[in-house]
């Protein structure tokens, strides 16, 4: 093990030094964020190697229109809201689902939670709020699927569920095209494969490289960067290789694409990016919170000062944000990047001096 | 009668009812009722120059977890800020406050759980109170125990007396109690179950005042709720110096982390009932560990870090796995479980 790290420290020193300009890596997972804070790993790395925050929390992507209309929901006296915990305190423009002091929102660990709601409270609507990239869309996809076939017709989802891979490409093609290189997500990329990268690859030539989220993976994910950088290659890699493979799971794939199809949708910070957003298809119509409430538009708006757009494009690191620390703090957070326990800025505090 | 088998508002009205609850449930569980004196205030011997005095209330869900109870912990938790404040514990005083409709086979499981905890403990329950609120009121049980304890010779704990270059032990695995209940209430199951490690600890901190001698024993806490960060941030603030922990020294149990783990929690910020926490004289260290390991309770005792000179603003670090070096700062409230 520590062989292991030393000669991680050893290449990500010498291909640093070698290209000689500042480096930017981008980990695009929010659990490597907060990995990267927990491991120190910042003080292992030389001063033009600089690691940058992406989109790749839930929480902190997720538009404020989309709270805005679960907000809605939860106020109803019809309906059961089922969570996720760490949605229940970003705020919308009133308030967060915390701050309702509803006994209608119900914080659970699993989509089956949400629909044994539903099975339990027959006279209620359960709205299960679903979040998450391709880590979590397979058990909305499931959990519809069953609530189809077992006929549980109080069920619905509100998706806001995620593609990974077209906001790497709407990052490097229209917000920071300093990006030099993308750590890619662990589990994401268990589902996706890291065949999924290609097209960051081949159009962006940035290197991208999948890593687990243990201290060793992550700094040999980065040793493995730098040294394409170095070298001027742009390759996809792992060193998750007991999980991912390059083709990834094609049955939670299959699961996903049975149920779900891209659409526009807007992301916080990057606005609406083409085919990035999951909605259900409409074989599942009755499934679909925006359909059963006939919600006909999601409004998009974001909170006066708060800078969670920028940082989660790497613009800006959180501390340089007005109100990070001051008016924003994970006890009163203003955006959601200070919400999730894998929201930069939560990071940034619990860790930072 | 159904009505007979559960806690009724009567229970609490200082009747008939109330007095057969305490004369037949109650009193009869305590030093076979010896100790406990039925009078307004108990009269106790108290074998010391200076008594530490303390109290704790408490309201856990589930009553019952694995590893303990409502009624152990209020025992253990009392008992516990006694000795590591440096004292022997003498006795308790328990408060039972009953929501109405409340089994009694329920109260009489929590009863018996107090009277085997403090008699385990060598503390006698002398004086208690009952009260009964209307079925909403509270959630079934909610107990507060105050006691007093003698203050060993010898013993000068404080702040104060922490100096750089002191280490820092405790006595076995981070977040076992908290991973507990919030896997309970989360309802997240495991091969092997967890398990609190809810614990009175007098036996360890004698132990550590005896075998160390009193002097080289500078501070003792037990880290309840946000867990050993919290306590370590109190205690580079009140005593204006630098905690360094080491990561790899760290006592964890591998289902507790990987629970942690799971739902995105750090177990420096998870609460202990079963921990205590000393910062003593470098010299002693060794020695210390060594009696701990020979105790039930301390068999995963380490020392995890030491003391060291402030440069501006005290702060706790921690030496990663890896090498790096990250803040460890006081939790900052109610953790919430991740998404993925």
């Amino acid at each position: 093990m520590l062989e292991r790290i030393e000669q991680a420290k050893k290449t990500v020193h010498s291909a640093c030094e070698k290209v000689g300009r500042p480096i930017q890596i981008m980990e695009v997972c929010g659990t490597h964020t907060v990995s990267i804070f927990r491991h120190g790993i910042r003080t292992l790395l030389p001063d033009n190697l600089k690691l940058l925050s992406g989109p790749g929390c839930p929480v902190c992507v997720t538009d404020q229109g989309y709270i805005d209309v679960v907000m809605d929901l939860a106020r109803r006296d019809d309906t059961i809201i089922a969570t996720y915990g760490d949605m229940i305190r970003v705020p919308g423009k009133g308030g967060s689902l915390e701050s309702l002091h509803r006994d209608n929102v119900k914080v659970v660990l699993s989509t089956d939670d949400g629909l044994a709601l539903a099975k339990k409270h027959p006279d209620k609507t359960v709205v299960f709020v679903a979040v998450g990239f391709e880590t979590t869309t397979p058990a909305s996809a499931v959990a519809v699927a069953d609530a189809a076939s077992e006929g549980v017709e109080n069920f619905c989802i509100l998706s806001g569920h995620k593609l990974v891979v077209p906001a790497m490409q709407a990052l490097l093609g229209s917000k920071n095209d300093k990006i030099d290189a993308f750590l890619c997500p662990g589990h994401v990329s268990v589902i996706l494969g890291s065949d999924a990268y290609k097209p960051v690859v081949e159009e962006f030539k940035r290197p991208c490289v999948v890593a687990g989220f243990e201290g060793i993976q992550i700094l040999e994910g980065l040793a493995k960067i730098c040294a394409q950088i170095a070298a001027g290659r742009a390759e996809i890699d792992s060193v998750y290789g007991a999980a991912v493979t390059p083709e990834g799971n094609k049955v939670a794939w299959k699961i996903i694409t049975d149920t779900f199809e891209p659409c526009n949708g807007a992301w916080r910070g990057l606005g609406v990016i083409p085919g990035a957003t999951m909605r259900l298809k409409d074989k599942y119509k009755q499934f679909d919170a925006l359909h059963r409430f006939g919600i006909k538009e999601v409004p998009t708006e974001e909170p006066a000062g708060c800078q969670c757009g920028q940082i989660l494009c790497g613009l800006m690191d959180p501390p340089q944000c007005g109100l990070f620390g001051e008016k924003c703090t994970p006890d009163t957070p203003v955006g959601p990047c200070m919400v999730s326990t894998e929201g930069a800025c939560s990071a940034w505090y619990k860790y930072g001096k | 009668m159904d009505e007979q088998k559960k806690i009724m508002l009567a229970h609490g009205g200082g009747g008939r009812l109330m007095g057969d609850l305490i004369a037949r449930m109650i009193v009869p569980k305590f030093g076979d009722g010896q100790s406990v004196q039925l009078t307004d205030s108990a009269v106790i011997d108290v074998p010391a120059d200076k008594i530490c005095f303390t109290t704790d209330s408490f309201v856990v869900q589930p009553l019952f977890f694995n590893g303990g109870d409502i009624g152990k912990l209020s025992v253990c938790g009392t008992v516990n800020d006694l000795a590591v404040a440096g004292a022997k514990p003498i006795a308790l005083s328990l408060s039972l406050i009953l929501e109405e409709g409340l089994e009694m086979a329920v109260l009489e499981k929590i009863l018996q759980s107090i009277a085997d905890t403090a008699k385990a403990a060598n503390v006698d329950i002398v004086t208690g109170d009952t009260k009964v609120v209307e079925a909403g009121s509270a959630d079934g049980v909610f107990i507060n125990t105050s006691g007093v304890g003698a203050l060993m010779d010898d013993v000068d704990l404080s702040f104060t007396r922490i100096k750089p270059g002191d280490a820092i032990l405790v006595n076995g695995t981070l977040g076992d109690h908290g991973m507990t209940i919030m896997s309970q209430r989360e309802g997240l199951k495991f091969d092997t179950p967890l398990k609190s490690d809810c614990a009175c600890l007098g036996e360890l901190t004698q132990m550590l005042c005896e075998n160390c001698g009193g002097g080289a024993v500078r501070f003792m806490r037990d880290p309840t709720r946000g867990g050993l960060a919290a306590t370590l941030n109190e205690v580079a603030k009140s005593s204006g110096v630098n905690v360094e922990l080491t990561e790899t020294a760290l006592p964890v149990d591998k289902t507790v982390q990987t629970a942690a783990d799971m739902l995105g929690f750090d177990l420096l910020n998870i609460a202990n009932e079963g921990k205590v926490l000393a910062v003593v004289d470098a010299a002693v260290a060794n020695k210390a560990i060594e009696a701990w390991r020979s105790h039930p309770l301390g068999e995963n005792a380490a020392v995890i870090g030491h003391i060291m000179d402030a440069d501006d603003s005290p702060l706790v670090e921690l030496i990663t796995k890896i090498g790096g070096r990250r803040i460890v700062q006081t939790p900052y409230g109610r953790e919430l479980p991740r998404i993925c």
